[in-house]
């Protein structure tokens, strides 16, 4: 198991390289550049920034010059925001994206585990059929509707909770941006789970064991939810995408100050440095939940341990 | 999934055709009606801008862009997934181990995060580019699923059977590899065509999409947002015509795969 | 030990008695279990037989109260003076496991894949006997060493899929047997293994019931297992007892038709079958092999490839109008070498002649042509047929490939000639292989291969997915088409008694070499192999008389795998095996009128043999 885990995490380094690597040269593809015309710059000055920024040699220097850098921890500064650090911009945006991220996954695991397994235990119940039409209607509602939706009606109608905004140490401000970010994912949650634990249900193995009499809760959280729970597990990759990108908007609708500004921002203004810390950052995180999805999946089933890579 | 199919069709029809029916044009601006509420004997029945224009016009407008680029990323990407799939598939070996190397890591990427970053960098307000970063993203999964069937297509008898009865290799994936695949690429087509949508009314809701006075239904949703305090039909009419849609598609989708299933038994 | 003294015997408690049961699924129109009655006695074991659907399972299921949520139960159940319908799931706890034990038939998808094979034992003994974590593991491996399998403190922290077919059986009827119950339920407990496991597993049983003296139900499809163990027997069709009674009665004298024809398909003797023309082997060889050797690549590692041998040095030939038997266990390289016969899939070394024609010289048109006149029949119809196509298209896909010059008017007479042939009504034509039941499945798939009226007909266990009448009438299809179109057969089957009906030669291979080549009756008189006979005595007999006695002398060890390869692969298993079995692969040697063999001792044993 630990072999396997060394192994995955091994994996990750080169991935992380590739995406780094041809997300420099892509982002310097793009027509013009952080000091470009059109910005209101005299061209003197332009070249001098360009000449400090060491933006006027070879682009396989400026690779050379900002792997080194990186491998020394240093992101660079930001071309867009000056006296700004890239490595401070994400020190102080990460910490509310983390925070909106991992509430969000929270809510959506602990709402959507219990109400899938209830849901297939109950097979046709009332709340079986509820949660069936729920799901499908978070899941045709992207963040960007129920973000102004949800906002409008328990901001604006209600007065419940704040519409927007962002004070340090006031958890209601996350609430509404982390239930937007949640509920699709609760429902995509509860969804699976139903539909594994009710072929889990309904394998030979589960009337084996109900065979033996070792009673209905033994037989549930022993035999049938561990495997139920693999696809779950295995979601935990396309789930932190989802929450990555979910996250931009979240943050937008609600103007929360996270790092998912920079993202548009820094591409749209050519801060380069910005951007490909970004993209560290994301890609990271992502990378990180797939593998930590990998090994929770082989640690519920032995069958995949013994796989070969 | 009847009423999906339908609802799919009126929608599309009311893209078609919509614009037509009213006066007004997606930029026209009416000075005298300036962020009127929705009304049914009202001139702009469903109410108009800020800047006056047709609130109908401009979501039914919304609609028929968001429609194409749905469909035609869609077809973008089962072109591209199936043919990847069914190469990945059918050849095996170290082929299909690098070709799917590929799909896992652009797969554990935040790969709209990648789209964003394109349209950010290329493609604002080009159409042609926003399809293609769309497209390009969304045959992951289709590659995946066809190259999985296929695999489990060419362990099936029938197609050692077929080899055995002297078929060449093109003439077995043509006449049994892919119309066993068929059912499920058009329920995945069908699932797709909802998520391009949303990639594309959320590429347009950062402000990477369409430019204005263009409307996609992510721009309109965006706009209506920023002004539910005064105006919230702006926002609640063109979100419900999304919702109505995605729904339509999922539904039809789901039940798709339900019969497909079925006919597997 | 002959245990007659149970047989019939009356004065017995009765352990388990069921009364006109009833089971009926909502939405279905008939019963799946009507009217039920039965009983067992303690130390008796019951026999219950029937084709698949006929309701076997269900009764048993709904019983114990496992039946799927839904389905309607009347009737009584008795355990001892214990009425047991209607009771509660926690009731039903103290019953199930503790005093009623379950082997179900397929021990893969029956045990839990994520616990290991000591938790899931450990687990039934702690809740209903009491017992502590270490005493429970304790008692868990003493009934792993009784059930015979090998290295059982290991295989106590193996996972199920780490465990052959045959030591997960041994492994649940240890947990079926795990809190000494008054009755244990074995439900098709050999029909996923192979024959000589099937015999092993039978003989376990028989040994448990014996020294235990618990009830037992059989439930099965195969009179030998029945005739082999049980003293009672019951046949069931369409969810009704239509014939009970002793064994030895039933099996000797059935009364009712359907019996006699369940009978007779499973143990037709070989007098009844038309004997095949025999004809004489001129000209070339429609198919001849030499020296073929396949290896199967795995992963083993992130770069490293290996592979295992899936046939080695095998050389045979089939001549014009010939049959020729393959048997084996699975695993054996059965299916391989039709395979790669055929060259569906490729070779290491060795060649392969069709009609006397080299296919690796020749172009791939030119092979694709040749391949008309060698079809293949495959042992799942259903799945060897494509599903999206109608049963007329499917028929009709070789003449399109191989004749295309018919016109659509001619193809069509002969596709429908064909499929009436085979004895499908045109009503079926335009089906597709979903609609179909399996016996049609495997009409369809003959069709198909006979339309082109082949030299040679490779058949990879045709019969085996079939219920037992559909196999006789299949059998006896094959058999009319091949003599009327005077076709080679090259017939694979892990079933001996098939093969002795069917061909006039046969092939014994043990992991991927030959053993043992000869006249099918000759070998089955006087088996020059070790391995050749432990199969031979492996089969069931349908005869109460004899085979019980067989039954007690079948060795209950489970073979272990061969670690370190070298000498003979069967020497693990071989009782007559000597130091040099270990060092020297035995020879492939004329035994004389056609004989071949590959074994160091076959001169020294096989003189003294019984005949079986």
């Amino acid at each position: 198991m630990l072999g396997y885990a060394l192994r995955r995490i091994a994996g990750i380094v080169p991935v992380l390289l590739i995406l780094l690597t041809v997300s420099f040269f892509v982002i310097r593809l793009a027509p013009g550049g952080p000091f470009a015309a059109g910005r209101a710059l005299p061209a003197r000055t332009r070249a001098q920034l360009e000449r400090l920024y060491g933006l006027n040699r070879p682009l396989l220097v400026q690779y050379a010059h900002y792997l080194r850098a990186l491998a020394h921890g240093n992101l660079g500064p930001s071309y867009s925001m000056r006296d700004e650090t890239v490595a401070g911009l994400i020190a102080s945006g990460l910490p509310v994206s983390a925070a909106l991220g991992l509430a969000a996954l929270a809510l959506a695991v602990l709402t959507g585990v219990p109400l899938g397994a209830r849901a297939a235990l109950r097979r046709d119940g009332p709340l079986d059929r509820s949660l069936a039409a729920f799901a499908a209607l978070t899941l045709a509602l992207p963040s960007f509707v129920t973000g102004p939706l949800l906002a409008l009606v328990f901001g604006l109608w209600l007065r419940w909770l704040p519409v927007a905004g962002w004070q340090p140490d006031t958890p209601r401000d996350l609430i509404l941006p982390a239930v937007t970010l949640a509920l699709p994912l609760s429902a995509s949650i509860a969804r699976l789970m139903r539909a594994s634990l009710l072929e889990v249900l309904g394998a030979s193995y589960i009337r084996a064991a109900r065979a033996r009499g070792l009673g209905r809760a033994r037989v549930l959280w022993r035999h049938a939810l561990p495997p139920a729970l693999v696809p779950v597990v295995s979601y935990l990759g396309p789930a932190a995408t989802y929450l990555v990108t979910g996250s931009l908007v979240v943050e937008t609708v609600f103007e929360l100050p996270g790092t998912g500004r920079y993202l548009v921002q820094g591409a749209l203004d050519r801060d380069y440095t910005l951007v490909m810390g970004m993209v560290l950052v994301y890609g990271t995180l992502t990378l990180l939940a797939n593998l930590a999805a990998d090994l929770l999946h082989a640690w519920l089933d032995p069958r995949v341990r013994h796989e070969p890579l | 999934m009847v009423l999906a199919a339908a609802l799919i069709a009126v929608l599309a029809l009311l893209a078609l055709i919509g614009p037509a029916t009213s006066p007004y044009s997606y930029s026209t601006l009416d000075w005298a009606h300036l962020s009127i509420p929705p009304g049914l004997t009202a001139e702009h029945w469903l109410g108009t801008d800020a800047l006056g224009r047709d609130l109908y016009v401009r979501t039914v407008y919304g609609l028929r862009l968001s429609l194409i680029i749905g469909v035609l990323a869609t077809a973008v990407s089962v072109l591209i997934g199936v043919a990847w799939g069914m190469l990945a598939g059918w050849v095996g070996g170290r082929l299909d181990a690098w070709m799917m190397r590929v799909v896992d890591v652009l797969y554990a990427l935040p790969y709209l995060f990648i789209v964003l970053i394109l349209a950010a960098l290329f493609g604002r307000g080009n159409l042609v580019v926003l399809l293609l970063a769309i497209g390009a993203v969304g045959w992951l999964t289709l590659a995946r699923v066809v190259r999985a069937q296929t695999l489990s297509l060419k362990r099936r008898e029938f197609i050692e059977a077929a080899r055995a009865a002297g078929l060449s290799g093109p003439q077995v994936l043509w006449r049994h590899v892919l119309p066993n695949l068929a059912g499920s690429i058009a329920v995945y087509a069908t699932l797709m065509v909802p998520q391009m949508i949303v990639y594309e009314s959320f590429l347009s809701f950062l402000g990477l999409g369409v430019e204005p006075p263009q409307a996609s239904l992510g721009s309109l949703i965006n706009a209506g947002a920023r002004q539910m305090l005064t105006a919230p039909w702006l926002l609640l009419v063109p979100a419900s015509v999304l919702i109505v849609l995605l729904l339509s598609f999922n539904i039809l989708g789901d039940g798709l795969r339900d019969v497909l299933d079925a006919t597997r038994r | 030990m002959q245990p007659d003294g149970e047989r019939g015997a009356e004065q017995h408690e009765r352990l388990l008695g069921i009364e006109e049961l009833r089971v009926r699924f909502p939405g279905a129109g008939r019963a799946a279990v009507d009217g039920v009655s039965l009983a067992v006695r303690r130390g008796e074991c019951l026999g219950v037989v029937g084709e698949s659907g006929a309701g076997k399972s269900l009764t048993f299921l709904a019983a114990l109260g496992l039946l799927p949520k839904g389905a309607e139960v009347s009737g009584r159940v008795r355990l001892g003076p214990q009425e047991v319908l209607g009771l509660t799931e926690r009731a039903l706890d103290r019953i199930r496991g503790r005093r009623v034990g379950v082997i179900f038939q397929d021990p893969m998808s029956s045990l839990t894949p994520h616990l290991t094979i000591g938790a899931q034992l450990a687990e039934p003994i702690a809740r209903h006997i009491g017992l502590g974590r270490r005493a429970a593991r304790a008692r868990a491996q003493g009934l792993l060493e009784r059930v015979q399998l090998p290295e059982a403190a290991r295989s106590m922290r193996q996972y199920p899929h780490e465990l052959s077919g045959g030591m997960r059986q041994r492994a649940m009827i240890a947990i079926a047997l795990a809190c000494e119950p008054e009755l244990l339920i074995a439900d098709e407990p050999t029909t996923a293994l192979d024959v000589t496991l099937q015999a092993q597993i039978l003989a376990l049983l028989a040994q448990f019931k014996r020294e235990q003296r618990m009830g037992l139900i059989l439930i099965t499809h195969d009179f030998g297992a029945v005739a082999g163990l049980a003293d009672r027997l019951v046949v069931m069709r369409a969810g009704q007892v239509i014939e009970s009674g002793p064994v030895a009665a039933v099996l000797r004298h059935p009364g009712e038709p359907y019996t006699r024809e369940l009978l007779r398909a499973a143990g037709e003797p070989p007098a009844e079958q038309p004997p095949r023309a025999a004809c004489a082997v001129a000209a070339a060889p429609v198919l001849s092999v030499e020296g073929l050797e396949v290896r199967f690549r795995y992963a083993a590692g992130l770069l490293r490839r290996r592979s295992l041998p899936a046939l080695e040095a095998v050389t045979v030939s089939l001549g014009a109008g010939e049959s020729l038997g393959v048997v084996g266990e699975s695993g054996c390289g059965k299916t391989t070498l039709t395979r790669a016969a055929l060259r569906l899939i490729r070779a290491e070394r060795g060649q392969v002649l069709w009609l006397g024609q080299n296919p690796a010289r020749l172009s791939a048109r030119r092979i694709r042509g040749l391949r008309r006149d060698l079809q293949l029949i495959f042992q799942d119809p259903l799945g060897s047929l494509d599903p999206h196509l109608s049963v007329e298209q499917l028929v009709s896909e070789p003449l399109e490939i191989h004749q295309s010059g018919l016109g659509p008017a001619q193809r069509r007479e002969r596709v429908h000639a064909m499929l009436a042939r085979v004895g499908l009504e045109p009503a079926l034509y335009a089906r597709r292989v979903h609609e179909l039941s399996g016996g049609q499945c495997q009409r369809v798939g003959i069709a198909r291969a006979m339309i082109l009226a082949p030299r040679l007909l490779v058949c990879d266990e045709p019969l085996s997915a079939l219920d037992v009448r559909a196999q006789r009438q299949i059998r006896l299809l094959l058999t009319e088409l091949s003599a009327e179109q005077r076709v080679s057969l090259l017939f694979v089957s892990h079933d001996l008694a098939l093969v002795r009906h069917l061909c006039e030669r046969a092939l014994v291979l043990y992991l991927g070499r030959m053993v043992e080549l000869g006249p099918t009756d000759e070998l089955f008189a006087r088996p020059l192999h070790p391995y050749t006979r432990e199969l031979i005595e492996a089969i069931a007999l349908p005869d109460p008389d004899l085979q019980p006695a067989r039954l007690a002398k079948v060795r209950l060890g489970e073979a272990r795998r061969l670690e370190q390869p070298g000498g003979c692969a069967f020497r693990l298993r071989c009782a007559h095996a000597t130091a040099v079995c270990a060092e020297r692969i035995p020879p492939w040697v004329s035994a004389g009128e056609g004989r071949w063999v590959a074994c160091h001792h076959f001169g020294d044993w096989a003189d003294g043999m019984l005949s079986p």
